[in-house]
C-alpha cells in the first residue's frame, strides 16, 4: 500500500472512514448520549481526547508490546486514559451533562473504535501519523455525534444549544416530536441518516 | 431479598430498561451477529452466562476491595475491564476442555464479548450506578441482587436478538430500497421495537 500524505491521514477519518457512518463501530454513546448537541460535544471531546492520548502511546511503545499480550497492554493504556477523562469529567462539567453522560464515559473504555485504531493502525505507524489518526478519527466521531444530536434535540425538543429556534416572542409555537429524543427516535434518526448517506453514496458512484 | 425484589429486578432489566432498546448497551453484536437466528442466540447465551459471572464477580471486587479502599471511582475502569477480560479468557479455556460441545456452539463468540459495552454496563449499573438503596443492602443480599441483574440483563439482552434475527430473517426475503439495505433498515425496525418497548416505562 503506497504512503498516504500527513494531511489525508488527517482527513481521512472525517468523511471515508467515518466511525459511526462508514466503520459502524462505537455505536452505544452514539446513540445514548446524543439526546442534545451539549451532550454530544462533551462525549466527542472525551473520545478525542482517548484516542489522541492512546494511540501516541501506543505508537511510542509499540516496539516494546510483544504481540502476544498487544490487547491487554492496549486495554490497560485506554483504560488508564478513559479513568482521567471521567475524573476531569466529574469535577469540571456542569452537573446535568455529567450526568446525562452517566455510564458512558467509563464505558469509552470498550468503545470499538478506540481499541481498533490502536490494533490496526497505531501499532504498526509512526508517532506523527498515529496522532494525526487519531484527531481525525475523533474528529470525524465527533461530527457524526452532533449531526445525530442536532437532527435530534431541534425537532426532539425544539431547540438548538438549549435555546428554542422559535423565538419566544413569535406567535408561532414549534410542537417538539418527543420520540425523537426518546430511545427510539435514536434508532430511527441513525438508521435513516446512514441510508441517506448510503442514497448519497450510490448517487456520486451512478452519475 | 424476597419474591417481590426479585421480580422487580426482572421485570425492570429485562423490559423497561432492555440494555439493548433502552440503553443502547451491547449494539455491536445487536448488529453483527443477528443475521441468522442460531447465532443471535448462540451470541444472548454467551453472553448471559458471562455477564452473571461478571456481575458476581465486579460486585464483589467493589464492595470488598475498592469502596473500603475509597478508590471506586479512580480505579473502576481499568479493574472491571481486566476482570471482564480475564473472566472471558477462563470461561473460554474452561469449555474448551471440560465442555467442547458447548465450546463448538459459542466459542467464536467468547472473544467477542470482552469488548461488549453491555458487560461492562450492567457491571457499572450493578455497583457505582446502582439504585441508591442498593448500597445499603449487606454484601450478601447486593451480591444475589448484582448476579440477578446480570442473569436478568442477559435474558433482555437474549430476547432482543432473537426478536430482531427473526425480523432481519425476513427482511432478507423482502424488496428494500438499495439505499436502507442492511445495517439501515435494521436501524429503522430497531426503532419501531424499541417503541413498543417504551410502552413499558413507568412500570416496575
Amino acid at each position: 500500500m503506497p504512503e498516504r500524505s500527513l494531511k489525508k491521514e488527517f482527513t481521512k477519518g472525517i468523511i471515508e472512514e467515518n466511525g459511526v457512518f462508514v466503520l459502524v463501530v462505537g455505536l452505544c454513546p452514539a446513540l445514548a448520549v446524543t439526546t442534545t448537541l451539549q451532550n454530544a460535544v462533551a462525549m466527542g471531546v472525551a473520545v478525542i481526547a482517548v484516542l489522541l492520548c492512546a494511540n501516541t502511546l501506543v505508537s511510542l511503545l509499540r516496539n516494546f508490546i510483544p504481540r502476544e499480550v498487544r490487547i491487554p497492554c492496549f486495554i490497560v493504556i485506554i483504560g488508564s486514559f478513559v479513568t482521567m477523562v471521567d475524573i476531569i469529567f466529574r469535577g469540571q462539567l456542569p452537573p446535568h451533562i455529567s450526568a446525562s453522560l452517566g455510564i458512558f464515559v467509563p464505558l469509552i473504555v470498550v468503545n470499538c473504535v478506540i481499541l481498533y485504531r490502536s490494533e490496526s493502525f497505531a501499532y504498526n505507524h509512526d508517532v506523527l501519523r498515529s496522532l494525526l489518526d487519531g484527531l481525525g478519527i475523533g474528529l470525524g466521531f465527533t461530527l457524526a455525534l452532533c449531526l445525530l444530536a442536532a437532527v435530534r434535540e431541534v425537532f426532539g425538543s425544539g431547540t438548538i444549544w438549549g435555546y428554542p429556534w422559535v423565538p419566544i416572542s413569535w406567535p408561532v409555537r414549534y410542537v417538539p416530536a418527543a420520540i425523537l429524543v426518546q430511545a427510539p427516535g435514536a434508532f430511527l434518526v441513525l438508521g435513516l441518516l446512514m441510508g441517506f448517506f448510503k442514497w448519497l453514496g450510490l448517487r456520486k458512484r451512478r452519475a | 431479598m424476597d419474591a417481590a425484589q426479585f421480580l422487580t429486578i426482572a421485570f425492570a432489566s429485562i423490559l423497561v430498561h432492555n440494555v439493548v432498546l433502552a440503553r443502547f448497551l451491547g449494539l455491536c453484536p445487536f448488529i453483527g451477529v443477528t443475521q441468522k437466528t442460531e447465532s443471535a442466540l448462540g451470541m444472548g447465551a454467551a453472553v448471559t452466562f458471562v455477564m452473571f459471572l461478571a456481575s458476581f464477580v465486579t460486585f464483589l471486587l467493589y464492595r470488598l476491595i475498592l469502596v473500603p479502599a475509597d478508590v471506586e471511582l479512580a480505579l473502576r475502569t481499568p479493574m472491571f475491564i481486566l476482570v471482564i477480560a480475564a473472566l472471558v479468557q477462563l470461561v473460554e479455556l474452561f469449555m474448551r476442555s471440560r465442555a467442547p460441545a458447548l465450546y463448538d456452539a459459542l466459542g467464536i463468540y467468547l472473544p467477542l464479548i470482552t469488548t461488549n459495552c453491555a458487560v461492562m454496563g450492567v457491571a457499572l449499573l450493578n455497583t457505582t450506578d446502582a439504585p441508591a438503596h442498593w448500597a445499603e443492602m449487606s454484601v450478601a443480599t447486593g451480591l444475589v441482587a448484582a448476579s440477578w441483574q446480570g442473569i436478568c440483563s442477559g435474558i433482555g439482552f437474549s430476547m432482543a436478538m432473537l426478536l430482531m434475527s427473526g425480523i432481519r430473517e425476513r427482511l432478507s426475503r423482502v424488496n428494500v430500497p438499495e439505499s436502507l439495505q442492511g445495517v439501515p433498515i435494521a436501524f429503522v425496525c430497531t426503532g419501531l421495537m424499541a417503541m413498543a418497548f417504551l410502552g413499558f416505562t413507568g412500570m416496575g
